[in-house]
């Protein structure tokens, strides 16, 4: 616990002090949206339509960018190695690189969405699934993330390689959560993709660091 | 057995052995794959409803199945690789993955080219149609990671453990996609046509699916020995292998 703690606090230390790097993240978020009703036209019934799907796929973009902040610069400065051969319970340092990441980069990412549904004209019921499936998936869009941040850190230029890598994994999560704003939005029951949701999370938060760790051994491993 | 089996992960061992097996499934795979297209297209009834473009069915099922058998061979090869570090199973993994995209790929235009007379339209966002393109990028990220990693060591296992992450992603998506859309769009041509078709029809493709799984080991084996003396190129039986050409 202590390690988990330790490890948090400075890795937000870190993000805070760069907090530049932390808010381009979510300014492409903004500014990706901005642009689909420049190029679509600004009826607001069919951006209205077309909003959940927009936001959603914006978010996982906007997730990818940032997976940058995790291992890199820890990669660089050697400080990875260090953790990797100091024998500290390295799933431990994932989950707080993650849950670090994920306070910096998908958190906001929720906090932004009554925002931005508000210019796509999201009206309250939908609005309210935006937000919880967000709030319920950027964890596993995170975790999921860091899978392909750990496997290309040693690389120069990973950035469009994750990208690749993970955003066929992100095609179950993005499919789940559109269906179920479109559900809340015509009143149908959506208790079923919140279960479905929520076992897609609980998944990541297992099995995924795993991988992570595994991946973050391979890096250091010459 | 098993003392086979490991023998077998030795790359010259493999190597001398696959020279034998080699020719004979080359055979034996063009020998079927051309057999089976001659029955395909010639000696199959023509569809009551599609009529001739039916016949290409014999191409797409094929390939489809391959697409995915192969995934799931590379993900086998992968876990073989990472448990028991043999190298024939790293080598395998990457001389499956342009394999298994190029029938994924196969698959995909070939059942564009399939739909366009049967359907009215090149492409549908229909569940199987999605998850055999998100197939395809699960194939080319694959290709992609191996490419951008240079360090042969951490490339194999870093592909292994994309190969495995995929195939745990692989179901998922194959079912959260269909029970999607298949809530908002049912499905109104069903793919699997094994049960509800007549002998003279099942039978053809079944024989095209073991030919294709001839053709994909034949053209696995040449691509292994390939890597073989690629990768062993330093060593003296390559040296002497290739200096006896």
């Amino acid at each position: 616990m202590n390690f988990y703690l330790r490890t948090l606090r400075r890795d937000l230390r870190i993000h805070l002090r760069g907090l530049s790097e932390v808010i381009n993240p979510l300014v492409f978020f903004v500014v990706v949206i901005s642009l689909f009703p420049l190029g679509l036209g600004p009826s607001p019934q069919q951006l209205s339509e077309v909003a959940p799907g927009v936001i959603w796929v914006a978010a996982l973009l906007a997730t990818l960018m940032a997976m940058d902040l995790m291992f890199r610069d820890d990669f660089s400065d050697g400080s990875l190695e260090q953790v990797v051969v100091s024998g500290q319970p390295l799933l431990v340092f994932v989950f707080a690189k993650v849950t670090a990441h994920w306070l910096i980069s998908g958190l906001p990412l929720v906090l932004l969405v009554p925002a931005v549904g508000l210019v796509m004209f999201v009206d309250g019921d939908r609005l309210q699934a935006m937000v919880v499936t967000l709030l319920l998936v950027s964890p596993t869009l995170s975790l999921l993330g860091a899978i392909g941040a750990a496997l290309t850190v040693s690389l120069a230029r990973g950035g469009l390689l994750v990208s690749i890598l993970v955003l066929p994994l992100y095609v179950p999560v993005l499919v789940l959560a559109t269906a179920m704003v479109q559900a809340a939005g015509s009143e149908a029951d959506t208790a079923g993709y919140l279960y479905w949701l929520l076992a897609a999370l609980l998944a990541s938060i297992t099995l995924a660091p795993l991988a992570i760790a595994a991946g973050l051994r391979l890096a250091v491993d010459r | 057995m098993l003392k086979w089996f490991h023998r077998l992960g030795s790359p010259k061992t493999f190597f001398e052995l696959s020279a034998k097996w080699h020719p004979w499934l080359l055979a034996l795979s063009m020998l079927s794959l051309t057999s089976g297209i001659i029955w395909a297209l010639l000696f199959v009834p023509p569809d009551y409803q599609q009529g001739n473009s039916v016949r290409i069915m014999y191409i797409h099922v094929p390939a489809a199945i391959l697409a995915q058998s192969g995934y799931m061979m590379m993900a086998g090869a992968a876990a073989v690789f990472l448990i028991w570090r043999m190298k024939l199973a790293d080598m395998a993994v990457a001389a499956i993955a342009p394999l298994g995209a190029a029938m994924t790929f196969l698959a995909l235009v070939t059942g564009a080219i399939w739909g366009k007379p049967t359907w009215g339209t090149w492409w549908v966002w229909d569940a199987r149609l999605t998850s055999t393109l998100v197939l395809f990028f699960l194939y080319v990220g694959m290709i992609a990671l191996r490419s951008a990693l240079d360090r042969q060591a951490t490339a194999g296992r870093a592909c292994a453990i994309l190969a495995l992450v995929g195939v745990v992603n692989l179901p998922i998506i194959k079912y959260s996609v269909e029970w999607w859309f298949t809530l908002h769009q049912p499905a109104s041509f069903s793919l699997t046509e094994k049960p509800a078709m007549p002998a003279e029809m099942w039978m053809p493709l079944l024989f095209m699916v073991i030919a294709y799984y001839l053709f994909f080991v034949t053209a696995l084996l040449s691509r292994l020995r390939n890597e073989i003396l690629n990768r062993e190129r330093d060593t003296e039986w390559v040296r002497k292998w290739v200096a006896a050409q």
